[in-house]
């Protein structure tokens, strides 16, 4: 119960210091946006090293040496060198427990793939940036992201963005009215917002008049989208509001009016002494 | 017709004649449409890049949030105030990051060129060096290096809420007389932008995500909608190869709408039994 009643106790402040952006930017929301910015930051680093780099990518290059099949050969005996290498540095030259470079290899794969000396090689390219006489090799690995983006986009958008929305386009006029003239609006908002996406021809006379009709959907579905997002965000506060009178009971302690008051009496205080700092200032 | 355009016509032709020839030994069977697509795409793009190189004449309409960037940096620089750019909370695999990096890159020469100070809050540690290539190579280019320095590109978190709890602080604290969102927006999008507004800075959004262009629609001064953001580097470098580019997209999506149209033609008339040929069995599953 008093981990729960601290946790409670936690969630009501830090949720209140954050609405309290609402009067001003005030010392709550200051401490609540740094906390919130440190731990996210550091908890993305450890989820992204413990999660990708080493299930993943260290995982990958030195599996569970028992879960290879065959004789160990003499490659093989040299790679787990490397291993035994990069586990020596990693653990402070033998002061720390193994963590990172578990003894025999990695579980999870069952087999060795030296392919994925090629990700470790342009992750160290990015380390570089720290040593300013090489850090010019960081670029090779942004080259290398930029590149295989754009190659690997090109084709799932000309199958996602083109092929099935033309497929899409095909109106089923053996079904009833409404849904052949909800087809059919669907087929002149297409055609129309993309003559208004046409960069290369002036918008007048008719062809402006097409484009006009394409901004008009493209509006209407902006504003449909803005309508159901708003509501969406409703329901979130609704949560946040229920959460913070479920911590106004008794079983914990009253927390939310008790931090409510404090907040909002620290609020009064904090402004009054800022007026006062203000009318010396030009007073 | 002139000769390039034959050749394009020709190349395209032979390509695919050549795919359908080594389809189940040298190529894989079942993507003979898409891959026919894909060379159609790329050969159009290519003759237009080749024409807007050779010195072809290429218009291109005006778009009302391009011009309003360097109106934006030149309020900043009149008022004494930062410059504030946000480049999305996605990663370098996303092509809208790609594309407000590129845009980064004007604003950052634009910034240097006025003595404006710019400040690139980032949420993703390759964004971050790309990022400060962008700008370093920027205030080079105009002249200016003394004035970059690193931090001007500075991480704050990979968690997207409390990265729009940190910009909103900058915002607030700071504020920035110009603020851009150029890049991959999710549901952060209307926190920045209603801060950016209620802080008085002229706001210039561009984005491909079509559930976040209402908000930014709705809070900024300018939006950049969806493809109008992609051109906007063309548009900003005059570079030929990329204005040749734009031409070649228009020019697919001709080829898009002449499509569509005879899809619910072809398709309404085998629906009435008119035809005994389905044409959406041309696009597989």
């Amino acid at each position: 119960m008093t981990a729960e009643l601290i946790g409670a106790w936690v969630v009501v402040f830090l949720t209140l210091s954050i609405f309290s952006y609402l009067f001003d930017d005030n010392p709550f929301y200051k401490a609540a946006e740094h906390l919130f910015i440190g731990v996210s930051a550091g908890y993305w680093a450890v989820i992204s090293f413990w999660q990708q780099i080493q299930p993943n990518l260290f995982g990958r290059l030195w599996p569970d040496l028992e879960s290879l099949a065959g004789e160990k050969t003499l490659l093989q005996s040299i790679w787990y060198g490397i291993y035994e290498v990069l586990n020596f540095v990693t653990t402070g030259f033998g002061l720390l427990d193994r963590s990172v470079f578990p003894e025999g290899g990695i579980e999870g794969y069952d087999e060795i793939r030296f392919i994925y000396i090629i990700p470790f090689i342009l992750g160290i390219f990015m380390l570089l940036r720290l040593v300013p006489k090489v850090g010019w090799l960081a670029r090779w690995a942004i080259a290398y992201i930029v590149g295989m983006t754009a190659g690997l986009r090109f084709y799932s958008f000309l199958n996602s963005d083109i092929l099935s929305q033309i497929k899409a386009s095909a109106v089923n006029f053996s079904s009833d009215w409404g849904t052949m003239i909800n087809g059919l609006i669907v087929f002149i908002g297409t055609l129309t917002g993309l003559i208004y996406f046409f960069f290369s021809k002036e918008h007048k006379g008719s062809f402006g008049t097409l484009s006009k009709i394409g901004i008009y959907f493209l509006m209407i579905k902006f504003g449909a989208s803005f309508g159901f997002a708003v509501m969406g965000r409703i329901s979130l506060l609704i949560g946040r509001i229920n959460a913070l009178k479920d911590y106004s009971a008794a079983e914990y302690n009253y927390a939310t009016p008790i931090i409510l008051g404090i907040i909002i009496i620290t609020l009064i205080i904090w402004s009054l002494k800022g007026n006062r700092n203000q009318s010396e200032l030009t007073g | 017709m002139n000769n390039k355009l034959i050749y394009s016509i020709i190349f395209f032709l032979v390509i695919i004649v050549l795919y359908g020839l080594g389809e189940g030994s040298l190529f894989i069977t079942g993507s003979y449409f898409k891959f026919s697509m894909v060379m159609l795409v790329a050969t159009t793009l290519y003759y237009y890049i080749d024409r807007a190189k050779t010195g072809g004449d290429i218009y291109l309409r005006p778009i009302a949030g391009l011009k309003a960037i360097e109106e934006a940096v030149g309020r900043a620089t009149e008022m004494g105030k930062p410059v504030l750019f946000v480049p999305g909370i996605s990663d370098m695999d996303q092509v809208e990051t790609v594309s407000g990096l590129i845009l980064l890159g004007h604003v950052a020469e634009t910034t240097a060129k006025y003595e404006a100070g710019l400040n690139v809050p980032v949420s993703k540690s390759i964004v971050m060096e790309a990022g400060r290539e962008t700008c370093r190579e920027s205030y080079l280019k105009v002249g200016r290096p003394d004035l970059y320095y690193d931090d001007m590109v500075h991480y704050l978190t990979d968690d997207q809420f409390a990265y729009a709890a940190g910009v909103n602080g900058i915002m607030v604290r700071e504020k920035p007389a110009a603020c851009f969102y150029l890049g991959k927006f999710y549901a952060e999008s209307l926190i920045l932008a209603e801060t950016g507004n209620s802080i008085g800075a002229i706001q210039i959004a561009g984005t491909g995500s079509p559930a976040q262009i209402p908000f930014f629609v709705t809070a900024c001064d300018y939006t950049l909608i969806g493809e109008e953001f992609f051109t906007a580097s063309a548009y900003l470098s005059k570079k030929p190869e990329l204005l040749g580019s734009i031409k070649g997209q228009d020019i697919v999506k001709g080829f898009v709408m002449a499509a569509m149209v005879i899809i619910v033609v072809l398709n309404g008339f085998f629906q009435l039994g008119w035809m005994e040929f389905d044409i959406l069995t041309v696009f597989g599953n």
